[in-house]
């Protein structure tokens, strides 16, 4: 296929994965912060969603402090916000446009609907009601974007492109919430902070939608190393690290077989997975959870660029 | 002069061939109709189909007006028609390799010499270059408009890069969905078998050095461009690859498309953007919408273009004029399609009659197009036509004028319930170089606004499905 229809598949699944997750920091936080302080509700709490959403620096260009109001505004409509929620599905449908004959008529029709519905909702006059209904707006669309992927593409490099798409993004995403919040994750003797932290971990877990996931994998209360483990090593996790790197691993794998070549991305990516295959969560304490975790952003980073040289141009 | 109706003729009795359409649209309640409208608008919408139009800021993308009210043309007219646009066609060809090659019908005096060499369409690079199969206007769009029962009139030829075939195929496909019992009380031709017709045009055409499964692409301008749609649409359907410049690229004068899984060879590419834009070395420096080399992989004779680079020169309103002329001089037939009457300006007695009768007729621009930089003398105001005097007096060569037609009318929907509106007919032929097809129908265009005779599109017209009916 060409490069230029695999690049856009793989940056429609991208961008329609990022939507998701904003939307669902968003809410995670929204949730949060609605909190009495005493019980860890605190305004700050957006500026963590900001780090959160990986756009601190921009947002810093355009506001002082963050408050509910300039955050939903700036993670979903700001169009100075080249990764707000708008422009991620607008960008996304202009990529599905320009290679409109790549994907199946229910894709495309999920994804334009989306755009088409997209131009009600403005931003800065929404009620809290509104914006709920934004929320699941958004979550619907990477739903039922996904789901038409899933059920209709066939199994073809374009299917694996757009996979690759879904799963390197939602490895970014993953990551950069315990980027933000290792702190809450670190074990019991180095935490700073106390039982308040209960709320910090719900709302990780909130945040990858895998709060009652939790309670089925491991039966116990919430431990901020359990959180950390499930994130990180669990593969029946759909969010973590070595899920998104099994499927990765999958997919690159089928196109090396399909071309009949392997190269770098294909080792690069087995390569991941079998560090997640063969570390425990008590290795990676005592080697550092934050150096974990930002070596994992910038490998998954490289995992794209690498992806791109590959195929892609 | 009033105009002719298609369903009620001029005098107000029925043709046959509306007979069953009358009485559907007097036997079914108006609101069946709004409801089958507002679902046509509703599908249109969802698949994407959209236009846009230069020049309005607000929307870049836009739906043209579908009409829901088909119309409807009779076995024997379109027999006429389809004859009439092969030979057009033919000649058409026959034309271009002549002025490109041996120049017979400039010696023959058909055609005056500087209205080819100083025309912008006539392209140097091509002069004494074979093309593969000899063959320049693969896919042509020749605009037909009818003034009575049996006349035909051809308004022009699209040689270049007709467009407009997407919605010929979609409106169909609404049709028969809003309406599958009103194509049980008809025998209407099929059109679905466009794509295949025009896929099999495509490949008769690869060079001869292509292997016998050529590699055929669609090269669009990309998703800004008014028809990208169409672009997209059409490559679907066709099953090829919709290339954009950037996705070709020429080494040892052949093409190659990246690809992930490298470069693949490419044989025939059926294109979309207009010659000036095809190749930064061979053009306009400028276009970053081409592939630089490509013009030199096509004298190599390494890949075919659709259409033939040079095909604008027979667009030219001028040229048009002597269309019945060039048919006869190259097939020795009698035209089987009229030309309209056509004022050349560049003659001075022709454009003293201009001068003097501009309220009366239609002034076009000789290299226009869509519409655009053409005087409607009698819909227009008297500003607009002295602006035109000055255009005429300083660039005549510039301008041919047309009596007005009557354009014929169909029933069509509008605000106030269904009323006549004025139609053309926008039939597309394919030329292989296992021969030429035609597929029953086209694109009729309708003028929206009472009275207008302003079909195109950008223009505010809308479209119908045309029913070519099997005896």
């Amino acid at each position: 296929m060409l490069s230029r229809t695999a690049d856009s598949l793989y940056w429609v699944s991208r961008y329609v994965e990022r939507a998701e997750y904003l939307a669902r920091i968003l809410e995670a936080t929204t949730r949060l912060s609605n909190l009495p302080s005493s019980y860890g509700g605190a305004a700050s709490e957006w500026e963590s969603c900001v780090k959160t959403a990986g756009c601190e620096e921009l947002f810093g260009q355009h506001h002082q402090t963050a408050n509910e109001a300039n955050v939903h505004d700036f993670l979903c409509f700001s169009p100075e916000n080249p990764s707000s929620i708008r422009n991620c599905i607008e960008i996304a449908r202009a990529n599905a446009r320009a290679v409109r004959t790549a994907l199946t008529y229910e894709m495309w029709d999920a994804l334009n609907s989306a755009w088409l519905e997209l131009k009600k909702y403005d931003g800065r006059k929404l009620t809290r009601d509104d914006f709920g209904r934004f929320i699941e707006f958004v979550k619907t669309l990477s739903l039922t974007f996904d789901g038409s992927a899933y059920r209709t593409m066939l199994r073809s490099d374009a299917y694996w492109f757009s996979r690759l798409g879904v799963y390197v993004e939602r490895a970014d995403n993953t990551a950069r919430i315990l980027d933000v919040k290792y702190h809450v994750l670190l074990p019991e003797t180095e935490r700073v902070g106390g039982s308040l932290d209960y709320f910090q971990w719900t709302t990780i877990l909130r945040e990858v939608s895998a709060l009652t996931a939790y309670h089925w994998v491991y039966r116990e209360s919430i431990k901020p190393w359990l959180v950390a483990d499930l994130l990180i090593f669990n593969r029946q996790m759909p969010r973590s690290f070595a899920s998104c790197y099994e499927n990765i691993s999958r997919f690159l794998d089928a196109l090396g077989e399909t071309y009949g070549r392997q190269g770098p991305s294909q080792r690069m990516a087995r390569k991941t997975l079998s560090t997640l295959a063969n570390r425990k969560m008590g290795d990676i304490y005592d080697n550092g959870l934050h150096e974990f975790i930002t070596e994992f952003i910038d490998d998954n980073n490289r995992l794209g660029s690498t992806i791109s040289e590959q195929y892609l141009v | 002069m009033a105009a002719f109706d298609e369903m009620s003729g001029f005098d107000g009795t029925t043709r046959d061939a509306y007979a069953k359409l009358e009485a559907w649209l007097k036997n079914t309640p108006p609101e069946e109709f709004a409801t089958r409208r507002s679902q046509a608008d509703v599908f249109f919408r969802r698949i994407g189909i959209t236009f846009a139009v230069y020049g309005d800021e607000q929307s870049t993308e836009r739906l043209i007006p579908f009409d829901i009210i088909p119309r409807v043309i009779t076995g024997p007219e379109w027999s006429v028609l389809d004859r009439g646009l092969r030979q057009r066609v033919t000649a058409l060809n026959m034309f271009l390799k002549d002025i490109y090659g041996p120049k017979e019908c400039l010696r023959a005096g058909i055609i005056p010499e500087d209205l080819i060499y100083r025309n912008a369409g006539y392209c140097l690079q091509m002069i004494n270059q074979p093309v593969p199969h000899d063959l320049y206007v693969h896919i042509a769009g020749i605009d037909v408009v009818r003034v009575d029962g049996d006349t035909f009139y051809v308004l022009e030829d699209n040689a270049r890069t007709p467009s407009g075939v997407s919605y010929m195929l979609e409106n169909r496909e609404v049709m028969l969905r809003l309406f599958p019992e009103l194509f049980a009380q008809h025998r209407v031709a099929p059109v679905e078998n466009y794509p295949d017709a025009l896929l099999a045009t495509l490949r008769s055409l690869a060079p001869r050095t292509a292997s016998r499964d050529p590699n055929v692409v669609l090269l669009t301008p990309g998703q800004f461009n008014s028809a990208f749609y169409e672009h997209s649409f059409l490559a679907d359907k066709l099953g090829i690859e919709l290339v954009e410049g950037s996705d070709l690229f020429v080494r040892d004068e052949i093409v190659y498309m990246r690809t992930t899984q490298g470069p693949k060879r490419v044989d025939v590419i059926y294109r979309r953007i207009d010659d000036d834009y095809i190749d930064p070395l061979a053009f306009r420096a400028d276009s970053v919408l081409g592939v630089p080399g490509l013009i030199g992989a096509y004298k190599a004779g390494n890949v075919t273009l659709t259409n033939a680079v040079g095909t604008g020169v027979s667009d030219d309103k001028a040229v048009y004029s002597y269309m019945p002329e060039i048919v006869r001089f190259y097939t020795g037939e009698e035209p089987i399609l009229k030309n309209v009457p056509t004022h050349r300006c560049r003659e001075p007695d022709a454009l003293k009659y201009v001068l003097d009768h501009l309220p009366e007729l239609v002034v076009k621009e000789v290299n226009g197009s869509g519409g655009y930089g053409m005087l409607v003398g009698p819909h227009a105001s008297k500003a607009q036509i002295e602006t035109f005097r000055k255009k005429l007096k300083t660039e005549p060569e510039g301008f041919i004028a047309q009596p007005t037609l009557a354009l014929s009318t169909c029933p069509t929907f509008v605000a106030s319930g269904v009323a006549p509106r004025h139609v053309d007919l926008r039939p597309f032929v394919l030329t292989g170089s296992d021969g030429i097809r035609c597929v029953p129908g086209g694109l009729t265009r309708v003028a929206l606004k009472d009275g207008s005779l302003v079909v195109n599109s950008s223009q505010g017209g809308g479209t119908k499905d045309t029913w070519v009916l099997d005896a």
